[in-house]
């Protein structure tokens, strides 16, 4: 194991696919964003300058172009940088990747990664914020992928690559930096499989992407009071791993969960109709959500910070859970 | 304009505009029997279909529109499997899941029939990317309406099309002109602020040409060399064929107001009757077809009738197959999101 930061394995993950397969090019360059990380995808574009392309700013054009590339057999990755923009191709993504295959009952695939940083960055403000998973999961045909570490998004990176699927890889600037302790050898992590990032019998914590490291630091304070609390990270929202979330709170008989995206319909709410569905007899008190309250992002620094998901939040709500 | 085309290729030609014009003429009337929702007929429109198709080889790659029918035909698409789909039968190309508006044949090399303005444009520009990155010379044509002109991802597929020198043909099929459908109350099928829709591409440094989408010879001549400058790796080229639209779509007009066509009538106009009489003799791209072929001797009269009567008896058995078509397993109804 060697310790990487999250942006050096998402590069890695992405060198290692391109290596392995000739078929995959790189159109927009944003991957890591504007922030200290982005020398590295320099890396990327010396040991294949062929296969990496710097486009106008064209998002439903590129859009178009990686799915139909797709379609023909190519392996594109279509780079949105900022989540937000990928709102501009969202017929693309949602009426033509999402649906090819099944409209054209099986004939079309449609075999691409977009890649996209979501969430709050420090002053991104009401247009350069936006968490489009949960939007994105509303329609069918897309697979999801937010991955919280260096050793996830560097396995789920090049599973995504391999799909047959359209697949949104969804990254956030605050995690970019973040290390962790990635394998040596060649790995992948398959779509649909969730992770237990922490184990706990009192509570359970579920999250996804940047929640998840957020949630590690509540369950550490948690911890202090004698509160076991259960990280379940979900990895990948489309597929879902069900099995990992009812088991959990099964046990624990309490939930959070945890998410960026915004409250209404969002990841917390399909997570928490889920729980009531298929756990409701487990249940000991009720669901919580922890989401991004249903308002745009704010430029000013103090208004972004109060709509953030904090480690204090969470254990609020947890303590709050256990008394009740 | 004189024929380049040679006695086989104008054959072929004219049984592919025969197998369009009777194809469609029965889904009119297939449609009184069941109620398949909608469809956007090419009557009016077949030369330009027919001919393109002479220019391109098997293994080049296909995207069109909710005006799909006479591309796929013209491509030599299964008519039998296309009534199956239309009538979202077990044995249609989409299994079902396509219908009219997005009849798609893969095997035809046609990767997507999107019923969104402008969205197989789109998609086309990356069917050249990943055909130019594949280096084995084929290229995508990508036949779509004039209304796509009025999307903006349309300019954005130009832009990278010719920025990256994508082996795409632009094939916009101009229809706007249709003084019959103008009549009956059809809307225009586009708006757009320049005169002329050909212009627009060159702005982006799109080689660009202008035809007359009814004769044949015409768009053979500006097709063919085309395709030959975009397979020899000269970036995209952008045709705007134009045509009279005819009539034909549901729901706004689900009517054949021309009647059923007489090969015939291109010499004896005494068998037109009706209001259209004159826009066939002028528009109707199949009657100028025969009446031209026919001047030049290229096939006889009887020869004529014998091809349109074996067009027909296949149309008739088609309708017969896709009627007989099984209707979907409803235990099927959740399946096929993902590929495997
Ligand atoms: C994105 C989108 N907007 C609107 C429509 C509705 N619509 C269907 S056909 C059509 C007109 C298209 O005209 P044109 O592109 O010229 O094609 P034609 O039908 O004339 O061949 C419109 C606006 C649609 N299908 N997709
Ligand atoms: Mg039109």
């Amino acid at each position: 194991m060697t310790k990487i930061s999250y942006a050096q394995a998402l590069v890695d993950g992405m060198r290692e696919s391109m290596e392995e397969d000739k078929t995959i090019s790189l159109v927009g360059t944003n991957v890591l964003g504007l922030g200290p990380q982005r020398p590295l995808i320099e890396k990327v574009r010396d040991d294949f300058p062929d296969r990496v392309f710097d486009p106008p700013c064209s998002e439903a054009g590129l859009a178009s172009l990686g799915i139909g590339a797709a379609m023909a057999g190519a392996r594109p990755i279509i780079d949105f940088g900022v989540g937000s923009f990928s709102l501009l191709a969202w017929c693309q993504l949602v009426a033509e990747a999402g649906v090819a295959h099944h409209m054209s009952g099986g004939q079309i695939k449609v075999p691409m990664v977009f890649t996209m940083l979501h969430g709050l960055r420090g002053g991104g403000g009401g247009q350069h914020s936006h968490s489009p998973q949960a939007m994105l999961w509303n329609n069918p045909g897309i697979e999801i992928v937010v991955p919280s570490t260096p050793k996830d998004v560097k396995g789920l990176f090049k599973a995504a690559v391999k799909s047959n699927n359209p697949t949104a890889i969804i990254s956030h600037s605050r995690l970019l930096g973040v290390e962790g302790e990635v394998p040596e050898e060649d790995y992948f992590i398959e779509l649909g499989i969730g992770d237990i990032k922490r184990p706990g019998k009192d509570i359970s914590l579920i999250a996804s992407s940047r929640s998840v490291i957020t949630a590690l630091e509540a369950a550490e304070i948690l911890s202090g009071d004698g509160i076991e609390a259960e990280i379940v990270d979900l990895r990948t929202l489309s597929p879902l791993d069900k099995n990992i979330i009812i088991e959990s709170v099964t046990k624990t008989g309490r939930a959070i969960v945890i998410d960026e995206t915004n409250e209404s319909c969002g990841v917390a709410a399909e997570i928490s109709a889920i729980i009531s569905e298929d756990a409701f007899s487990s249940l000991k008190s009720p669901i919580k959500r922890i989401s991004r309250p249903n308002v745009p992002v704010p430029a000013s620094p103090l208004l972004e910070e109060c709509l953030d998901i904090t480690a204090e939040k969470i254990v609020t709500a947890a303590r709050e859970l256990l008394e009740s | 304009m004189t024929n380049s085309l040679n006695i086989e290729q104008n054959l072929a030609i004219l049984d592919r505009m025969l197998l369009i014009r009777r194809f469609e003429e029965m889904l009119i009337d297939l449609d009184q029997d069941h109620d398949f929702g909608h469809y956007h007929l090419y009557i009016g429109e077949e030369a330009t279909g027919a001919t393109v198709v002479e220019s391109l080889i098997p293994t080049d790659l296909l995207l069109t529109t909710w005006r799909n029918h006479g591309h796929l035909l013209a491509r030599g698409t299964n008519p039998g499997r296309m009534v199956a789909e239309i009538l979202g039968r077990v044995d249609g190309y989409n299994k079902g899941r396509g219908g009219t508006l997005h009849l798609t044949d893969r095997e035809a090399g046609f990767l997507s029939t999107s019923g969104l303005v402008g969205g197989a444009v789109g998609l086309a520009a990356g069917a050249g990317f990943a055909l130019k990155q594949a280096g084995e010379g084929n290229i995508c044509v990508v036949f779509f309406g004039d209304g796509s002109l009025e999307e903006g991802v349309v300019f954005e597929a130009m832009n990278l099309a010719s920025l990256w020198s994508l082996p795409v043909l632009f094939m916009c099929e101009n229809n706007n002109s249709g003084a019959i459908s103008a009549q009956e109350g059809g809307f225009p099928s586009s708006e757009i602020a320049a005169s002329q829709i050909s212009d627009i591409p060159k702005s982006l440094n799109i080689n660009s040409k202008l035809v007359d989408g009814a004769d044949v010879a015409a768009v053979h001549t500006v097709v063919t060399e085309a395709v030959s400058n975009i397979r020899s790796g000269n970036g995209p080229v952008f045709v705007e064929a134009y045509s009279e639209r005819w009539p034909g779509s549901r729901p706004l007009w689900p009517e054949q107001a021309t009647g059923v066509t007489q090969v015939a009538s291109a010499w004896d106009e005494s068998l037109l009757t009706g209001e259209h009489k004159e826009w066939i003799i002028e528009f109707d791209p199949l009657i100028r077809f025969i009446r031209n072929q026919l001047a030049e001797g290229l096939f006889s009269k009887d020869e004529l009738f014998d091809r349109d009567r074996k067009i027909q008896t296949q149309i008739t058995e088609a309708r017969a197959f896709g009627e007989a078509s099984a209707l979907p397993d409803p235990q099927s109804a959740l399946d096929g999101v993902f590929a495997a």
